[in-house]
């Protein structure tokens, strides 16, 4: 009985086998080992940021449709550079764009609040309870829906409930940008240094009162006046660069009397302007004690 | 024989103890009021008046914007002082124009019709809308559009809520005692409007004076009823009044009442009803109840429209203890507002004032699967799974399992072991859902 088995089995077995390889050979579909070599370069966070579905539809759009290389945030300079040894095109570098928040209330404990929101953790929810429990419509209301939305984990809450883009980390997909309901977090080329860290369109008054951490652009217009190269405007009470224009030289951030705009170096500017004052005063006080 | 119900609901104390004997005191027209230019559904009021016009109570200052609309009237004569933003009874900022009075209390000339009854239904429907009557029960749907059903969707009954179901609020209920000659006369009006042949009075089996005095009232009226309703929340939702009184399903989907042939309006229209009708008044006051454990002399006033609830709540007394959280509505469907500078609107049924520990609210934990949400529903929704999909956003789904037929009556909420704000939630998918079909 049972060679009646495996006689069955084995013959039914070599059977399919056969069906199978003549299928495999008949209908074979030709796919370009270009995709596959791509997919593997691309880093595959699936993020959308290139605006295709995930990385191996991004990687089909390059080989069959010759959609531009330098679209992942993410992969950056590296993976744009292997895409284009694979396609055997020259590499454009992309310009790397990272997060930036702007808004800096002063974190959780800081902002000045109407009301103690006490429902969902959510953004979304907040703002839909009276315009949100913020003195100031337009700042940050700390439900977290940028830092839940990373899926690099660049954005951390400190201590006092503040969130940081880690520059590093940050790959520019702009996850957090759909994910902010007011509309705070901008994509800006980690090359601009300087930035206006606030959205409030309220008249100057208004908005100093209703900032938590007293740094609400006012509307004075000052930085409009003083930058050099024309990229600051007004817009409804609020200014802007344009960072087409701007060359990070800062003289913005110095000016502005509510310290609105952010420049890491101002401190670094200061105290060599302070020493270099120093200097003078010492070499005047030194000439001054030389003529007598 | 067990009372006429629905299926699902919940049993919250009901808490009407406080101001349920007050009855009714009238409230002299404030020095100031705010009157919003959207107290109600459909579009915003136009305003016809300038800043420094002088106008006379009951005078129009904004015209319906649309005919899905209402007008707005003057509350108290003097002057307008400003036309901009200014907080909501919902808890936004909106448009609205400010009055600032002269302490004249100068009316429009009101006219006294007593043979009304005789009036074209044309006429009826001019005048109710001329009045700017909306609902009163809480929606605010325009009264003259809801009394125009086209001609293809006949009407048989119309439904007078009278239930009140949500706790703390008994305005209705002073008003079914104090004004029942007016309410039966407005739901006559609404039955010749839109021909129904039957009258239905629906009131919640807590409120047996009211009741009693209804019953009085309709006992040589063949097609009039009075209802005795199970005490059980939300009775007093539109479809489930619906069902409870006439045993028809109001179709979910965006059904309407009047696709099982049905009116429903609130009690409180009524009287504003009559009101246009005979004395051509617009609806420019209503009774509001002030209530909760620490107002020291909860009250159900008849107010101004535009009043604050600051006023309101100097006419109560103030409050015994420091407020936790304040209430526009009741407690189960009302909005939660971060001022008393708030001017009440035509819907407003009340303002409730609560002390830190009643305001307290516990973080949300994990769902348990327990299925009590379900259980409670009253429109057979699974708003667990509602919620689960809108947390992970998957908005097509949400959609599916019935996000939009939600009308928010909280009794998920109120019976959520793991006290997770199910509403909050729901309405993310209502805002995202209507936001995707804009689309």
């Amino acid at each position: 009985m049972l060679i009646y088995s495996i006689i069955i089995l084995g013959s039914l077995g070599l059977l399919y086998g056969l069906g199978l390889a003549f299928a495999s050979k008949k209908f074979h579909v030709h796919v370009d080992p270009k995709i596959e070599q791509i997919n593997e370069a691309l880093p595959s966070a699936n993020c959308s940021a290139c605006a295709f579905p995930g990385c191996s539809a991004y990687a089909e759009a390059i080989v069959v449709k010759g959609v531009d290389i330098n679209l992942c945030a993410p992969g950056g300079d590296d993976a744009i550079q292997q895409i284009a040894g694979i396609m055997g095109l020259e590499a454009t570098s992309a310009n790397k764009k990272v997060a930036v928040i702007h808004c800096q209330s002063g974190g959780k404990d800081n902002t000045f609040y109407r009301y103690d929101y006490q429902g969902i953790q959510s953004c979304k929810a907040a703002i839909a309870l009276s315009d949100g429990p913020n003195l100031c419509k337009y700042g940050c209301v700390y439900q977290y829906d940028c830092v839940r939305s990373c899926k690099f984990d660049a954005m951390s809450v400190d201590d006092n409930g503040m969130i940081h883009v880690d520059k590093e980390k940050c790959t520019g997909c702009g996850a957090c940008v759909v994910a902010c309901p007011r509309d705070l977090i901008e994509l800006v080329s980690d090359k601009k240094r300087v930035h206006i860290l606030c959205t409030s369109h309220d008249k100057g008054a208004e908005s100093r009162k209703s900032c938590g951490n007293k740094t609400a652009c006012i509307a004075c217009t000052l930085c409009v006046k003083k930058c050099p190269k024309d990229a600051i405007y007004m817009d409804n009470n609020l200014a802007i660069i344009d960072y087409d224009k701007c060359v990070n030289c800062g003289i913005c951030a110095d000016v502005c009397p509510t310290s609105a705009i952010f420049d890491p170096l101002k401190e670094v500017r200061a105290q060599r302007k302070a020493a270099a004052a120093k200097k003078k005063a010492e070499a005047a006080k030194k000439l001054e004690a030389q003529k007598e | 024989m067990s009372l006429k119900s629905f299926h699902g609901g919940i049993h919250p104390p009901d808490f009407k103890q406080y101001s349920k004997d007050a009855s009714i005191e009238v409230m002299s027209p404030p020095a100031k009021v705010v009157i919003p230019l959207s107290q109600h559904i459909g579009a915003p009021a136009k305003p016809i008046v300038k800043i420094g016009d002088e106008v006379l109570v009951g005078q129009k200052i904004a015209e319906a914007g649309g005919f899905v609309s209402i007008s707005m009237h003057a509350s108290i004569s003097g002057k307008i002082t400003k036309i901009g933003k200014f907080n909501h009874p919902a808890g936004m900022m909106s448009n609205a124009i400010e009055i600032t009075g002269d302490g004249e209390d100068k009316w429009i000339e009101l006219v006294d019709e007593k043979d009304y009854t005789q009036l074209s239904v044309d006429e009826i429907k001019k005048r109710i809308a001329d009045a700017g009557v909306c609902g009163m029960g809480g929606a605010g749907f325009p009264t003259h559009v809801k009394l125009s059903p086209p001609a293809e969707k006949p009407i048989d009954t119309v439904i007078l809520n009278g239930v009140e179901c949500e706790p703390y609020l008994t305005a209705d209920y002073r008003v079914m005692l104090e004004n029942s000659a007016e309410i039966l006369a407005g739901l006559k009006i609404f039955m010749k409007t839109v021909s129904a042949k039957n009258g239905v009075i629906g009131i919640e089996a807590n409120k047996p004076d009211a009741i009693k005095i209804f019953k009085q009232l309709v006992k040589n009226e063949a097609n009039i009823s009075v209802v005795n309703l199970k005490l059980k929340y939300p009775q007093g939702a539109e479809k489930q009044l619906i069902y409870a009184a006439t045993k028809r399903k109001v179709p979910n989907k965006g059904g309407l009442p009047m696709d099982v042939k049905v009116v429903v309006q609130n009690v409180g229209t009524a009287i504003a009803v009559y009101e246009a009708v005979r004395y051509k008044k617009p609806l420019v006051e209503r009774v509001i109840t002030v209530s909760g454990k620490i107002v020291k002399s909860p009250k159900n006033l008849k107010a101004r429209v535009g009043t604050f609830y600051s006023e309101l709540l100097e006419k109560c007394d103030g409050t015994t203890a420091e407020i936790g959280k304040v209430i526009s509505g009741g407690p189960m469907m009302g909005f939660a507002v971060s001022s008393l500078e708030i001017p009440m609107a035509k819907t407003s049924s009340g303002v409730l004032l609560f002390d830190e520990k009643e305001a307290h609210n516990d973080a949300e934990s994990v769902c348990l699967r327990c299925g009590r949400c379900v259980d409670v529903c009253p429109l057979d929704l699974v708003p667990s799974l509602i919620v689960h999909n809108v947390r992970y956003e998957d908005w097509e789904t949400a959609e599916k399992y019935g996000t939009m037929d939600c009308m928010k009556c909280g009794s998920c909420v109120y019976v959520c072991p793991s006290h997770i704000k199910l509403i909050q939630w729901i309405d993310i998918g209502k805002m995202k859902i209507n936001e995707l079909r804009r689309k």
